[in-house]
């Protein structure tokens, strides 16, 4: 320390926790900019010959489809746009600027840098989804060369990478379950889907699109889904399982072999939701346990920004037996070139437009090329170590709790309950999250049903400094004595965000309700401009 | 090799010596103790087979560059694809917003701490329902696919109906989604084209229509280019049998044409790729959802819709998700199809396109789309051998050429065109064989006067 700034300010000591205010633009919403004329970017007009070839190009259409007065969108100079969105940009915690451990099930790792500037190349972002195979020789051979590390990883024979999120390859397993009692004359009798609780809410919803009745397991008091209710729900109408382990509990179920080995003696089909596979990398597979299908988030396991929300890729595994049911196109190499196969009788056609989001797997192809067999195992056990130190720690904070598995570790997240907490101060996970928010850090409760009382949801993986998971546990152990000591800024918060606490009412009224700003004019009777 | 040195760069907890206190303070005696539950059978007791991996950042640079250099980009030639993925310039702007780290590496953080990605989904969706003239508009789903597919569930649960009626033309990829995506419990019924035509059969649609019928759906333009006009009469056939009106709808193309709103949509819906998304081989796209604000509609939603409410703090804007209990996140099986990550970072950056463009930028583009597609068509036109069977309709964006006259197939044609540099529309014959040898040609703005002139003689000379 420089002695001298010493002597003018006195030692230096930094607060236990940091003194983190989130940017406040107190931005307007866009429209609100607007000034008549002002233009962001110019169009290239067609040339002056072309105009005059052509005379008025919207003869031969009617008034009645021709849009009559400009869309009111909002006229702004290029360098407002750009503030503006900057500003937005600021008011938002990426998971590059926090410790994004407090988005349990998600796995918020880090996204190399090197990825996007790949990703962002012309080789990859002028592309055509429909150019002629022989220039897109590249970008196939990601796809390819992605497809046999997946197999690998999984023990799966065949990959369709163009689910466009997890639950698109989720609601594109349950098809192929569909299908696969369709081809053999079961369609109408197996319309049951066995899942869990703790699977992700997907996992449900999408059977029950694709037309299946739901039946929903819940836990024993181990945690484990209870076996004995398994048993209890199978029969002649089951269509299949599909189920997530390790749960959203971080606990395994050793079990799960026989779950499968039940599921299949009754008939039916078992999915394996992997969408967060994070913990398992090169530990265990889906094959040796036995199903027949499953996926991964490449936005999750295998690093691809999640983007707000998309775009991402759910990878789709079957067994050679279930291969035949995947969407259209696969990618074949004939040892020269490789090509989109269509002839595939037996597909369910197509799930998502094209090939779905190949920049994403080219983002998870660098990221597996960059840590190889070695390098996966090490991001498996790092997640898994994180997870259990932050479990430590975190158990140590008072009024916290881990439900189940009690003494035991757990994979690569754990549900906490904060039920003490709030029994002994009236205070709620909700609450909990909101002021931990003004510490700089995300934090999450849990899907619905909060089975697990005042839960929330931690998953370390393994892009965070043992500092960093240090420095998250103290952020809680600090919100959590506030809430015994001070429970009033705990309930008042969040104080360092970028807005206040949000009127929640208006969300459910429909004669408030307002998704779009001209809906808020309307509604709440604000003269626009 | 020095321990230090073999962390991994992307891995903190990687350098030995952390890793091993770290599990000392646990008091285990490696990681292996934390897989105890995992029972041996189930144990991968091996190393993955994978191949070796490229160390550094370098390395890796130079391996996935090398492969990619075996590509063509059609947007660095001159290319004349379209058929659902469009070649429109990409303000730099909209690329600058989404790669802000802020934005890109964020998922699900509440209202507070990500104000921003809500304002900006928010924002987008306003513009968009500028843009439709509709007041509700999703936080974007996967594809133009799904949204069709979902806005015809949605149509079936808002009428207790279960039968639709599918307008052909239609690309077979999407009519493919949409039927696996309806089946579970719709019957999906196509309605052809107008015999040796390029738009719907309305005859057929009279007949075929009837009180079972929740939904007709059709696309505006046309999956082969000609502009729909007569909107207005095929909504008033589906009103009139008491169904919806689904239309979905290129976008770019609603600075100059009427909204579907406008001849009586009840149900938008289409991709807002051509909105500030680079193609990325058919990764920019993305769907939206719009509707009338009536919660007999809003309700029937299954994506997240975000809304604006006051805070504590006068003058201040909040965000939340609007009727949350619809939605699968809180509801299970009991929600409305499901909600999960789909593509709202190009929700955020059709926002920014539209906020670039404003009002005049979207009347202009269109004008200079459809002027473009015009003087293409009359060009083309002029070619010997080639004939454009639906010229006398009005169009935008793409059309139809046929080769029938010249012996040649599609494909012959467009490799010849691929030698000269030029990327040939979309081979039709598999989807339209009625259409004979034909291709579906796209023009944009990015289409100067010369590159179709260049298109037209590089014909004349292959054919």
């Amino acid at each position: 320390m420089n002695p001298e700034l010493t002597a003018i300010r006195g030692p230096i000591v930094k607060p236990a926790l940091r003194r983190f205010h989130q940017a406040r633009w107190d931005e307007p919403i866009i429209f609100e900019l607007s000034r008549p004329g002002r233009r962001g970017i110019l169009v290239p007009e067609a040339e002056p010959r072309m105009k005059a070839a052509v005379g008025d190009p919207m003869a031969g259409i009617p008034d009645n489809m021709r849009r009559r007065e400009p869309p009111r969108l909002p006229e702004l100079s290029q360098p407002q746009v750009v503030r503006h969105y900057l500003r937005l940009s600021q008011e938002n915690l990426g998971a590059d600027l926090n410790i994004d451990v407090g988005q349990g099930t998600c796995t918020m790792k880090y996204s190399p840098k090197i990825h996007e500037q790949l990703a962002r190349l012309p080789e990859v972002a002028d592309l055509h989804p429909l150019q002629d195979e022989a220039t897109v020789q590249g970008i196939l051979e990601i796809m390819y060369r992605f497809e046999q590390i997946l197999k690998e990883i999984s023990g799966m024979e065949r990959f369709s990478l163009q689910p466009r999120a997890g639950s698109a390859a989720i609601y594109a397993a349950a098809s192929m379950i569909r299908a696969y009692h369709e081809s053999r004359g079961e369609a109408g009798r197996r319309d049951e889907i066995v899942t869990t609780i703790f699977s992700h809410p997907s996992d449900a919803a999408c059977a029950a699109t694709a037309g299946f009745k739901v039946l929903t397991l819940y836990p024993d008091d181990d945690g484990y889904p209870d076996i004995g209710a398994l048993k209890a729900a199978l029969s002649g109408r089951t269509a299949g399982l599909m189920i997530t382990n390790p749960e959203d509990t971080g606990i395994f179920n050793p079990r799960i072999r026989e779950f499968v080995d039940l599921v299949h003696d009754a008939g039916g089909l078992c999915f394996y939701d992997q969408a967060n596979a994070n913990g398992i990398l090169g530990i265990t597979r889906a094959r040796e346990a036995g199903f027949d299908l499953c996926h991964f988030n490449l936005h999750k396991t295998f690093s691809t920004p999640h983007g707000c929300g998309g775009p991402a890729v759910g990878a789709l595994g079957a067994t050679a037996d279930l291969a035949g049911f995947l969407p259209v196109p696969l990618i074949e190499w004939d040892g020269r070139r490789y090509r989109l196969d269509y002839d595939r009788p037996e597909s369910i056609g197509k799930v998502n437009a094209f090939y779905g989001v190949p920049p994403v797997v080219l983002k998870a192809y660098a990221w597996v090329m960059s840590l190889g067999a070695e390098g996966l195992r090490e991001v498996a056990e790092i997640a898994v170590l994180n997870n259990n130190y932050l479990l430590r720690k975190m158990l140590a904070i008072r009024g916290v709790s881990a439900p189940y598995a009690r003494g035991r570790h757990r994979i690569e997240q754990v549900r906490y309950s904060w039920k003490q907490l709030a029994d002994e101060t009236g205070v709620h996970s909700e609450q909990i999250g909101l002021r931990a928010a003004d510490f700089g850090v995300h934090y999450w409760t849990s899907h619905h049903p909060y089975i697990v009382p005042e839960p929330c949801t931690l998953e370390p993986t393994e892009s965070y400094a043992r500092e960093e998971l240090d420095e998250y546990a103290a952020i809680l152990a600090h919100v959590a004595e506030e809430a015994y000591n001070n429970p009033e800024i705990v309930r008042s918060a969040p104080h360092n965000s970028t807005v206040h606490t949000i009127d929640h009412s208006v969300f459910d009224d429909p004669e408030k309700w307002a998704v779009t700003w001209r809906a808020y004019l309307r509604k709440h009777g604000v003269k626009q401009g | 090799m020095d321990d230090k040195v073999r962390a991994h760069p992307y891995i903190p907890n990687s350098v030995p010596e952390i890793k091993r206190r770290m599990l000392e303070d646990l008091g285990v005696a490696g990681v292996e103790e934390f897989y105890r539950d995992i029972p041996e059978e189930l144990r991968l007791r091996r190393p993955l087979d994978l191949p070796e991996p490229l160390r550094s950042e370098h390395e890796l640079k130079r391996h996935v560059a090398a492969i990619l250099a075996e590509n063509q980009p059609a947007g660095k030639l001159l290319s004349f694809l379209g058929a659902g993925c469009y070649q429109h310039h990409v303000p730099a702007v909209c690329d600058e917003v989404n790669q802000r780290a802020e934005f890109l590496t964020a998922y699900a953080g509440e209202p507070y701490d990500d104000h921003g990605r809500f304002q900006a989904l928010f924002e987008y969706a306003s513009m968009m329902g500028e843009l439709l003239d509709m007041d509700v508009v999703n936080v974007p789903t996967y594809d133009g696919y799904q949204a069709a597919a979902t806005a015809l569930r949605m149509a079936c649960r808002i009428t207790g109906r279960s039968e639709i009626l599918v307008a052909r033309p239609i690309a077979a990829d999407k009519l493919s989604r949409i039927r696996d995506y309806c089946k579970p419990e719709i019957s999906c019924r196509l309605i052809p084209c107008e015999a040796g035509g390029a738009r719907l059969d309305l005859e057929c649609l009279r007949r075929e229509i009837s009180p079972r019928t929740a939904a007709v759906y059709f696309e505006n333009p046309c999956y082969l280019g000609p502009i729909e006009i007569r909107g207005a009469t095929i909504a008033d056939l589906a009103h009139d049998a008491g169904a919806l009106c689904v239309v979905s709808v290129d976008p770019i193309s609603l600075g100059v044409l009427a909204p579907p709103a406008h001849y009586g949509a009840d149900i938008v819906c289409g991709d807002i790729q051509p909105l500030g998304m680079h193609m990325q081989f058919g990764g920019g796209q993305a769907g939206f959802i719009a509707t009338r604000d009536d919660p007999r509609f809003v309700m029937e939603y299954p994506s997240r819709l975000f809304g604006i409410a006051p805070t504590r703090v006068a003058g201040e804007y909040g965000f939340g998700d609007v009727a949350y209990e619809r939605t699968s996140f809180a509801a299970r099986e009991g929600g409305k199809e499901w909600v999960g990550t789909a593509a709202a970072l190009w929700g955020i950056t059709a926002g920014v396109y539209l906020a670039l463009m404003g009002p005049h930028g979207m009347r202009e583009i269109g004008e200079s789309i459809m002027t473009r597609t015009r003087y293409a068509m009359m060009r083309l036109a002029r070619v010997e051998g080639i004939t454009l069977p639906f010229y006398d309709l009005p169009h935008f964006t793409e059309f139809v050429v046929n080769f029938d006259r010249t012996g040649l197939t599609v494909r012959q044609v467009n490799d010849r065109l691929l030698e000269a540099g030029i990327h040939g529309g979309w081979d039709l014959s598999g989807e339209f064989p009625e259409l004979g040898r034909s291709a579906l040609y796209c023009v944009t703005e990015v289409h100067s006067q010369d590159d179709i002139d260049r298109l037209a003689r590089t014909l004349e000379e292959v054919i």
